[in-house]
């Protein structure tokens, strides 16, 4: 019963938090000088005047910004997220057409980040200023150091190009028309890069923070206390040392996984992943509004829910914490 | 290198109707699939509703133009002649008989009228300015399409627009919608050598080989053509040299990798194909600035410009200098019977400290806030040199870096620019592209019209004039003298003439065989594997 009031409370609160980012981005992209007639006829190569004006009534940009609001406002509160101008589809399957793919990006972005950071950092704090940690932190260093579009052009170039070991982008093998196992098999060739590319300076963060957790947690009393107790190295590392450990590492965790959406615009692009992160800079570019408001939406809740998802877990790893 | 582009731009028709030659000595290999690279995707594929390269890009091989533009002249497709009144005043198609669209209906003047009054008069861009004139379109009999104005059409002038602007759309799938909002603008249905199948937003469009096409069961060679949008360059020229994709158009790929692909022997590289195509690369003026609205000064702008030197190091020596707003491939409308300006820094000096700009203790006589047109590297690459030029004779030039929306308000609605850069596509005919951005009147906010500020009644006149005028000669020699003025009196400075630049895969055969290739159906093009 706490579990649902405290959790039903973190909902309540979500709804103005919501509501202020929308209203925020809303303005703020209205800001942005351009809509989206600008931009189709921008593409288009030019229009005559009756042509842009006629666009811009069909698509109520020619009321005032505040009316605009409103409307949109009215029909989000009935989650009803309009109608996208570029791929003349409702937002919602828009948006529901491509959270598939980022969120296979970002949990196997986030998976493969995580758990090997935290293990080499775990490794490294064990075996500290040994040439292992050199080996793996110089690693980290080198992995942090690297921007993902680089990251991404040069493992183009050496796995697509040179050695043809995987595809350059895209989600899957366009026309070769893979069923079942082959397909899943298809999908996951064509991750393998993009997941690398995003989750290498990740992994970096995760590979830093739990070195430096591991190696001050070591030198608290209550481990001093339960190897004087007898405790053996094993049960000492995974049982006291890397569960108090981690409790920072999960709260980057919860945070990162909002900048993953980020960083995906810029992998999802070079890749051609058709996931939200090109579509966010789609619609930037073609001041898709709708779609925009959409996305913001979307990422907000996300981050809403992962922030709450996150606090339950750190009161899962330490007891010291109640949900209140 | 440079003078083997050049010569082969400038020879672009007989360089092209000499590749697809060696090709035709050939046999044909029927079977399939070609995957041609595009850097973004379309909102929608009707043609009829959106006048714009990138659709035609993929609608060109699913929906037919009445008529379509070879290197020997005009193509009959789905019209098989034509001809005008005297008046000028009807314009009469012949349809061509035992077409039917993808869905198994005829294709008969029914469609042809529909299309005309519903869409090319009512929506589709720059068509809506052709044809307003456009009081009905009659059919005689269901193979018969006369079109009926109000003032005279010239033929040439609707011909050259046709390739373009004359896609009909099925009139029993629209007849009784609201056209903008028909489900078949993303799915459309055609009497092309290709059906559609798929439209994966982000991802891909697929179409796959009509068997029951007009031109005969030989036709296409393909199984299939695959639509790829990859919007990072780099990533494409990537999956060029892969082997993924067989064809990068419209300058896909950044320059660098046009250059060092042109190296490469699995591929072709070149501006073949796109001599319907061709841009110029500009300088657009704010004549409200007092010192831009001085001849001199513009003038100075001109002299201070090294063209061949940004042909040679930005275009990699695709391209020649311009010559006003018709190009080379202008066919007889063009002349370079016209005024230029030389690089000439003393020259350009000298004007600006005749219009009064002498410099000041820093070296400095004229201060411009530039905006750039987002339109691609070579035209973020043509302002950094126009900055650097300037420099050079004493003007300070400050690039204001923006994106589409915010280029197209900036210059075209707001007026908050000094100077611009971009670039300009010449669409076959004079009075369907470029005499807009001459032509005064234009209301405020649109896109790649006369909105610099610079209005002249002799210009407005002779474009009005030249746009109705009968007698083709007549005509050419009244574009020839809109060439001139242009070039005198230089509202805007149209510096580089380039057509677009395609890398194309070895393995593409009978490719860019015509003047506005990527925009065809692709009907005879074969994949040798």
């Amino acid at each position: 019963m706490p579990f649902l009031i405290y959790a039903l409370r973190r909902a309540l609160q979500a709804v103005p938090v919501i509501l202020m980012i929308m209203v925020g981005a809303f303005l703020l992209l209205k800001l942005a000088p351009g809509d989206t007639v600008d931009a189709l006829v921008g593409d288009m190569g030019g229009a005559d005047a009756q042509f842009i004006a006629r666009l811009r009534a069909e698509y109520g940009l020619d009321q005032p910004v505040w009316v605009q609001l409103w409307r949109y406002l009215a029909k989000m509160a009935q989650f009803d997220f309009g109608w996208s101008y570029v791929y003349e589809q409702p937002v919602s399957v828009v948006l529901l057409d491509r959270l598939g793919v980022t969120l296979m990006l970002m949990c196997a972005s986030l998976f493969f980040a995580f758990t090997i950071g935290v293990a080499l950092g775990a490794i490294a704090a064990r075996r500290a200023y040994s040439v292992t940690d050199n080996v793996i932190s110089t690693l980290g260093l080198v992995f942090y150091a690297t921007p993902s579009f680089f990251l991404s052009l040069m493992m183009i170039v050496v796995f697509s190009v040179k050695l043809g070991w995987l595809p350059v982008g895209g989600i899957r093998t366009i026309a070769a028309f893979y069923t079942g196992w082959d397909h899943v098999l298809d999908v996951a060739r064509h991750l393998v890069m993009p997941t690398a590319a995003l989750s290498l300076i990740y992994l970096a963060f995760y590979l830093r923070l739990m070195r430096a957790s591991v190696l001050e947690v070591a030198e608290l009393d209550f481990v001093r206390t339960a190897r004087a107790k007898g405790a053996g190295e094993g049960r000492l590392m995974f049982h006291h040392i890397m569960r108090n450990a981690l409790l920072p590492v999960v709260t980057l965790l919860g945070l990162q996984f909002s900048t993953l959406l980020g960083g995906s615009v810029v992998v999802e692009t070079i890749f051609s992943l058709p996931g939200l992160g090109q579509l966010a800079y789609q619609s930037v570019i073609q001041r898709d509004m709708n779609t925009l408001m959409g996305i913001i939406f979307l990422s907000s809740v996300v981050v809403i829910v992962v922030n709450f998802l996150t606090d339950l877990l750190y009161a899962r790893l330490d007891s010291r914490i109640e949900l209140s | 290198m440079k003078l083997t582009r050049l010569g082969a731009m400038l020879a672009g028709a007989l360089a092209a109707a000499g590749g697809p030659a060696l090709a035709q000595d050939e046999e044909p290999r029927r079977g399939g699939t070609a995957i041609v690279h595009m850097v973004s995707e379309q909102r929608i594929l009707n043609p009829a509703l959106r006048a714009s390269t990138g659709v035609y890009e993929i609608s060109g091989k699913i929906v037919e133009p009445l008529v379509d533009k070879s290197y020997d002249g005009y193509e009959p497709v789905l019209a098989t002649d034509w001809s005008s009144s005297e008046d000028g005043l009807e314009i009469t198609f012949n349809l061509r008989e035992g077409v039917r669209w993808h869905d198994g209906e005829d294709f008969t003047c029914e469609d042809v009228a529909y299309s005309a009054m519903n869409l090319w008069k009512e929506l589709l861009n720059y068509s809506t300015t052709l044809q307003q004139y456009l009081e009905a379109v009659d059919c005689p009999d269901p193979y018969t399409a006369v079109f009926r104005y109000s003032q005279p059409m010239p033929l040439e002038l609707m011909l050259a627009a046709m390739p373009d602007l004359g896609h009909p759309v099925p009139a029993h799938i629209f007849e009784g919608t609201d056209p903008l909002q028909n489900e078949y603008n993303t799915a459309p249905i055609g009497t092309g050598p290709f059906k559609f199948v798929e439209y994966q937003r982000g991802q891909y469009v697929i179409a796959e080989r009509n068997d029951d096409y007009w031109r005969g069961e030989e036709y296409p060679y393909l199984d299939r053509i695959v639509w790829r949008f990859i919007a990072d360059r780099s990533a494409a020229a990537a999956a060029l040299e892969a082997g993924e994709i067989h064809e990068s158009g419209f300058i896909g790929v950044s320059m660098a990798d046009v250059e060092r692909l042109s190296e490469d022997p699995r591929f072709d590289v070149g501006t073949e194909g796109y001599e319907n195509n061709v841009a110029h690369s500009t300088i657009e003026f704010n004549h409200r600035n007092e010192a831009l609205a001085d001849l001199r000064v513009r003038q100075a702008i001109y002299h201070g410009l090294d063209i061949p030197y940004a042909i040679d190091t930005i275009m990699r020596g695709y391209a020649r200098p311009g010559r006003g707003p018709i190009p080379s491939t202008g066919g007889e409308n063009y002349t370079d019977d016209v005024p230029t300006y030389p690089y000439d820094p003393e020259r350009a000096k000298a004007l600006l400290d005749e219009a009064g700009y002498a410099p000041d203790e820093n070296g400095i006589r004229l201060r411009l806030r530039h905006r750039p047109a987002p339109w691609g590297e070579y035209t973020q690459l043509w302002a950094e040199y126009f900055a650097q030029a300037m420099a050079e004779i004493g003007v300070e030039v400050t690039l204001v870096q923006n994106d589409a929306p915010g280029f197209l308000n900036g210059v075209y609605r707001d007026h908050d620019f000094d100077t611009a850069n971009g670039w300009h596509q010449f669409r076959a005919d004079p009075a369907v592209s470029t005499m807009v951005w001459l032509r005064s009147g234009a209301p405020v906010g649109t896109p790649w019209t006369n909105q610099f500020g610079w209005q002249s009644d002799e210009m407005d006149q002779m474009i009005d004039a030249a746009a109705s005028e009968l007698d083709s000669e007549v005509r050419s020699e009244m574009y020839h003298d809109i060439q001139r003025m242009a070039m005198e009196e230089l509202p805007v400075i149209f510096a580089i003439e380039h057509p677009f630049i395609s890398v194309t895969s070895k393995k593409l055969r009978n490719h860019h065989n015509t003047p506005r290739w990527n925009s065809s159906s692709w009907y005879d093009l074969w994949l040798e594997e």
